[in-house]
Formats: C-alpha cells, structure tokens, sequence
C-alpha cells in the first residue's frame, strides 16, 4: 500500500458504503491525492461495495479522475465554442510553448504546472479563459497569459 | 429557524424583508457569482468588508448573485433606505476606494455609476416594491434607470427573477421575494392533479433542450406504477457556450429547490436528485448550503409546512462528462455507473433511476414551477408564442458587445436579440452566424436572422434551441473550422457505446481536418451528409442523433465556404492554418521589433535594420506577431 492508509481511512469514514457514492468517494480521493492510486480504487470499491471492475470502469471514464498524479497546478484552458471564436486556441499553443510543455501528458521539469485542454468552464462572457485550482483567469490575452505562467511556475 | 406553516412563512417573509432593505442601514452588494470573481469581485468585497470593520461603519455589506450584465463586471450595488438602487459597474479596487470615499463623505457616489432603480420588481408574492419616495435625486436626471438599460429593456425575468437581487445563500432573502409561498399554495390549495393540470396548461417546455412538455412529462411519471419515485433536477451543463444553468444555480438555488418540492409533490415523490457538474465548484457549494438551510427550516425532510409531505434531496456530482447531461446517462452516473446510456423502450418516466418512475427536468424549467404555480397557467401562456409560451434564458456570448446571461419572451427574432439586447457586433466585425443549441444545434446565417426564437423555428432551420447556448459570430469566424471545432469536441465527448457516434464522428472529424488542409474534394462533401444521415438515423441516444446537426447546418448555410477550402484551397475567414500565409507589409512595418522579439521560432528577420520579413519556411502560424504589431503591417493571405 503507497497511499497513506489513514488518509484515506478518513475519506471513506463520512462516505456511506452505497454504490451511489463511488463518483462522490473517488472525487475525494483525486483531491487529496492528485490522482486515483490503484490501491484506494481497490479500497474504494469494496467501501461502497462495486466490483472492482465497475470502479476501473468509472476512473477511467471521467475526466474528473486521473490514473496518474497531476502536476500541483493544472492550467486548464477552456476550448468550448465560446472561447475558440475568441481565440482560445491560440491562447492554448502560447501557454504550452510557455510552459514548454506537451499538451495535457508532460509538464516541464522545472515547473510544476501542467496544462490541459478543457471544454466549457461555463465563463462564456469572459473568453478565452484559463482556470488554475479554482481560480478562472479571464479575457486572456499574450501579456496575462505571461502573468499566469510566471505565477504558477516554480522558480 | 423550523418554519412548520403559513405563519411561520410570513415571520420568514418579515425577517426577511428586514435584512433585504435594512431601514436604518446602507448597505453595499457585491456580485460574487463566478463571472464576478473572475474579474476580482472578491477584492472589492474584501476591501469593502475590511473599510466597513475599520472604520465601524454603519451598513452593510453582502453578496449577491449576478444580474446577468457579465459585460460590466465586477457590479456593486448600493441599497440606502429611501433611495433607488444604484448599480456600480466594473469596479475594480480603484474605483471601489473612490466609491467609498464619496460614502464615507455623506455623498451619493458617483464614480462608476452605471444606472439606478427605483422599484424593485418583486415578481411573486408581495409585488413591486418602491425604493424611493420623495423628490427626484439629481444623480436620477444625470444617468439612466434601470428600465432604460437597453440590456435590460427587451428582457423579461421570469427564472432570473431574482438573480442579483438576493444573498443566494440567505434563505430568508428568498422568502421575502415570495419565495416558498407557491409550494405553500400547493401543499395546501391544490391537488396534484392539478398542480399537474397547471404546468400542462401553462404551457411550458423543457428548457434543457428537447422542449417535451413539463407537465405531460410529470403525468406520465405520477401514472407510473413502483416506488419510491425520483425526482431529478439536470445540471450537468456541458453545453460549451452556455452558462444559463450556472446562473440560477449560483444565484437562485432556492428557486430550483421549490420547483422540484412542487414537482415532488405533484408526482408523487419523496427522494430526488440534482445532478450537478464538477467543473461548476461555486455553483456545487451554493446549492449544497441552499439543501442545508432549507432542510434546517423543515421545507426539506418530513412533514413538510405540517401538510404531511416528506421529501428529501442530494447533490450528486458529475465526472466530467459531457454525455451525462442525456436523462439515461445522468441516471447511470447518479447509480455510480459510467455514463452511458441506453435505449429507451422503456421511458425513464417508467424505469428510470434504479429502475424506478423518474422525472427529470432541467434547471431552469424546474425554476420557472413556482412562479406559473402562484401567478397561474393564463398569466404565464400569454407570455412568449403560442406553442412556446413563457421566457428562454440565453447566454448571449462571442463577437456581441453587451455578453450576459439574458432572459426574453419566447419568439424575439435574432437580429433584435443581437442587436437590440446586445448591442450588435463589436466595431469592425460583420454579423455573419449565429450558433444555438450547443453541439447538438447549427449555425443560422444571417439571412434567417428574422426568424423568432422558439422551439419549432429553431428546428425548422436545422438548429435547435437547446439549454440556451448563443454565439455570435463575425466575419473572423471560419465555419468549415467551426464544423471541425464541434465534431472534435462531440468525437472527445463521445461515451463510446455504439458504433454510429463513436466511429461515425471519428470518420467525419477526419474528413473535416482534410477540408481545412485543403485535402478534401467535392465527394467528401456529399458522403460526409450521407454519412451524417447515418449517424442520425443510428446512434443510441439523442446527443448522438443529433451529433451531425453543426457540420449539416453549416453545409446547408455556408456550402461556398467549404467551396472555397475544397476548390480554391482557400480559407476566406483566414483561419485555417494550413491555407494561409504571414507575411509584412514593409510600407507599414516601422521597424520596431517587437515582432521579431515575440516570435517563438525567430521566423521573423530585420531585412535592412528598419522592416521585417517572414521567413515562412519557420513560420508556425501562430498569430502572435499579429497581436503585437501596433502598426498593424502583419498580413494575413
């Protein structure tokens, strides 16, 4: 077992052992550990009481859960229709040349951010934007784009 | 505070009205939905709080919803006892210092005054109220009124009737705005019948997208046989372009709440859900402390208003998945299942959640219940046309000037929602389309722009009215690159389940991809319809069926564009990378340099120390030396 035991004791103790709160356990689990490590989807499933098989089924179906521990700082950048008419692709290519990293799998070494594409952050009115933790960064543009990087990079 | 009866919901409705229009205090409102916190509401709230501890002021200060005037973030209101509302606009820290100053000086601000309101138009229970007696104010002659706000002017807030005009997560707020009193008539006065009887009278559609009336739908489900019942409320808006539902649900929860306790009562239930995307964090926790206060003032739970109703509601929260906003999918993501979902032989209304009746109702229908509950069914089918009655709320996005969640009487045309709420394309641009329905609607050029928006015309034109995504586009917008923007994401989106979508969206994302690079040829164009033919006929559910309606409607519409990629190789918005070309008009260039600096592959050289050249062969197309040159010498060919 990799995951602290206890950590995840805490999650599952206000969880209750229904099958309808696998969705609502596993987005505990992607919070306090960035990602879904194996051994908490096993000890998940057999908490609400799914197979595991219908637990794998649903970590890797939602985009919400990732397999795979995510950088510290995740720049999402909205792509939905409203930011692509407003130049969200470009915004995109600048942040992942800025960051140097490769769209959604690596990250650069000497940051901890990584960056995704997603679809609709529901800011229509503000677009192109970007969302860092909770946080929406609006109206993005090359200058506030730059702020972003520089903010959430490690120096 | 246990509200058990009638009594106890107009002690609420007192208290209420108290802490909504304090009559000793100022008080100063900011919004603090998402699209206010983006653009640094939480500064001006905090500076403000901060002011008020240090100073030991004698007001207020709350937050508040968002009006839907998302163009003039961050807004501040301010509420004096006698006065009209004043609404600031785009505060940032700055104006919000001088706006304090000129309060804490006795003055009315003035700085960033956008427009005052002198009545509160209480919709429900109470009706309008004056805010302002007396003579007029100077400030009243120098800026407008709210109802002179061409924004507001051609807007009727029937769902949004008070979205920005309460602390969504005082529930006492919500009563005095009338709220809880038509589940009160309910419980008490009506029969489910005929509360039933009333919605199906009224009129009123489903506003998630299908446009199935409400009412028959709630018929059917109280005629199922089985329990318990489930009442369920979708909020899984993953429409890109809107934002509708975020709205209510960061503004209003308590307007949903009720809908779905009428809707409850009515049908027969006692368990209900509401099915909320993750990627809406504001909206999750508002909701989840409107379920709190109202199951602690015992409008949730057993023995409700003492009429013996008992219902009980959770959040549960999506994955991320755009498909689970179809009724099957959110019900099998609601059991903990991945949210696929299956053929309807049988209608959820019968076996829906764990195989029991359901009734699934989108945010704003379930929002619009109590407001046709309390004024009646004649009152509300006056509004809007005569097979779509009532209002649509839209969010009013891309290349307009005033962008904002807006809520108009069914049947306005475009071209008045464009240019008349809107106020047109912003200078330079070009009204070209018009994009509704989100990945399952179609573009409507500008030769349609006439047309009212109501269900039937919207699908007559080959788009559809959907949760009220609405884009407007200008002549900067590629449509064969649109087609391609949709298909790349409905193709992601896809849950995989049957072959038409999943292999279908792929074939014709690549055919798509073909026409911007120039590749295609004119047989793709007729074997993409007849393969988006295929799709329709043959996918599972109805984000499938209706996944080929943008690349349709733009084939229908903008046939020359796609000519253009097909033909000429040419791409006339001068979108598509692979057909355009940069280069620098050495009349205009200045030398400059900031080109040159910007350049992420140094593409761009100083020929003779004064203007720049393109070495294209280097040139990745992306646009950014465009952004920067101020002479405005980058070409685009």
């Amino acid at each position: 077992m990799n995951t602290s035991f206890g950590e995840l004791e805490a999650i599952l103790e206000h969880v209750p052992p229904h099958p309808e709160h696998l969705i609502r356990a596993l987005h505990e689990v992607q919070a306090k550990f960035n990602y879904i490590p194996a051994d908490a989807l096993d000890a998940v499933c057999d908490h609400v009481g799914v197979a595991r098989s219908q637990g794998w089924a649903v970590a890797t179906f939602y985009k919400a859960f990732s397999l795979r521990p995510r950088k510290e700082h995740e720049i999402s950048v909205c792509v939905g229709t409203a930011c692509h008419i407003r130049g969200a692709a470009e915004v995109y290519e600048t942040i992942v040349r800025g960051t140097r990293a490769h769209a959604g799998e690596e990250s650069t070494p000497e940051s901890d951010l990584s960056v995704e594409k997603v679809y609709c952050l529901g800011c229509c009115s503000m677009g192109p934007v970007a969302k860092v933790g909770n946080e929406i960064h609006a109206n993005l543009d090359q200058k506030k784009v730059d702020t972003l990087i520089q903010t959430h990079s490690k120096r | 505070m246990k509200i058990h009866n009638l009594e106890g919901l107009l002690k609420a409705k007192q208290r209420g009205i108290t802490k909504l229009y304090p009559p000793k205090k100022p008080k100063l409102l900011v919004g603090m939905a998402t699209c206010g916190l983006a653009n640094g509401a939480r500064e001006v709230f905090d500076f403000f709080r901060s002011k008020a501890r240090a100073t030991s002021w004698n007001g207020l200060v709350e937050k508040t919803g968002c009006i839907g005037l998302c163009y003039q973030e961050p807004l501040v209101d301010l509420v004096i006892p006698g006065k009209p509302r004043l609404t600031y606009n785009r505060v940032d820290l700055v104006a919000a210092e001088k706006i304090w100053e000129e309060l804490w000086n006795g003055d009315i601000p003035e700085t960033s005054l956008m427009a005052w309101n002198d009545t509160d138009m209480i919709l429900l229970d109470g009706g309008p109220r004056k805010l302002h007696q007396g003579e007029t104010e100077s400030f009243m002659r120098r800026f407008p009124s709210y109802a002179e706000l061409d924004f507001l002017k051609y807007q009727q807030h029937i769902a949004m009737r008070n979205c920005g005009l309460l602390d969504p997560d005082n529930l006492d707020h919500y009563i005095a705005r009338g709220g809880y009193f038509s589940l009160q008539k309910a419980l008490t006065a009506m029969q489910p019948d005929e509360v039933i009887e009333e919605i199906i009278r009224s009129g009123l559609r489903g506003r998630g997208g299908g446009g199935f009336p409400a009412g028959i739908k709630w018929r059917s489900c109280r005629k199922a046989k089985g329990a318990p019942k489930y009442v369920l409320c979708n909020a899984d808006e993953g429409n890109p372009g809107t934002y509708t539902d975020r709205g209510l649900l960061e503004s209003d929860p308590h307007s949903i709440l009720e809908g779905m306790l009428i809707g409850a009562y009515a049908i027969g239930s006692t368990e209900g859900y509401i099915y909320v995307r993750a990627e809406y964090p504001l909206a999750v926790e508002t909701m989840q402390r409107a379920i709190s206060a109202a199951r602690e003032a015992g409008l949730l739970g057993k023995d409700i208003l003492g009429t013996g109703f008992d219902f009980d509601m959770e959040i549960s929260l999506g994955g991320g998945a755009y498909v689970c906003g179809e009724s099957t999918a959110l019900m099998a993501s609601i059991e903990g299942k991945p949210g696929e979902p299956r053929a309807k032989y049988t209608h959820t209304a019968e076996k829906g959640l764990w195989d029991r009746p359901s009734n699934l109702n989108n945010v704003e229908t379930w929002a619009n219940v109590p407001v046709i509950i309390s004024k009646g069914a004649d009152w509300y089918n006056m509004i809007g046309t005569k097979k779509s009655t009532g209002t649509k709320m839209f969010s009013l996005v891309g290349k307009v000037n005033r962008v904002g969640l807006v809520e108009v009487p069914m049947g306005i045309t475009i071209r008045e929602m464009v240019n008349a709420v809107g106020g047109g394309v912003p200078s330079g641009g070009e009204f070209k389309a018009i994009q509704t329905g989100g990945p399952s609607g179609g573009c409507i050029p500008k030769d349609c722009w006439d047309l009212p928006l109501d269900f039937e015309s919207l699908t007559h034109a080959g788009s559809m009215m959907g949760s009220g995504g609405m884009i407007v586009m200008d002549q900067s917008i590629c449509m064969v690159d649109l087609a391609r923007h949709f298909i790349d994401f409905l193709m992601d989106e896809s849950c995989g389940k049957c072959v038409p979508c999943r292999l279908g969206l792929k074939r014709m994302h690549t055919m798509l991809e073909r026409f911007t690079e120039g590749r295609g040829t004119i047989e793709d164009l007729d074997e993409m319809k007849s393969l988006a033919r295929a799709i329709q006929d043959a996918a599972l559910c109805a984000l499938g069926g209706s996944a080929p309606n943008p690349v349709l409607s733009t084939i229908r519409y903008f046939r020359d564009e796609f000519e253009a990629h097909i033909l000429d190789k040419r791409c006339p918005a001068k979108v598509c990378k692979r057909l355009i070309t940069y280069s620098i008009n050495s009349d205009a260039c200045t030398g400059c340099a900031h080109c040159s600096d910007v350049c992420p592959t140094g593409a761009i050289v100083s020929t003779n120390r004064k203007t720049h050249r393109i070495e294209t062969s280097l040139c990745i197309k992306c646009g950014v030396c465009a952004g920067v040159c101020e002479a405005g010498a980058i070409e685009v060919i």
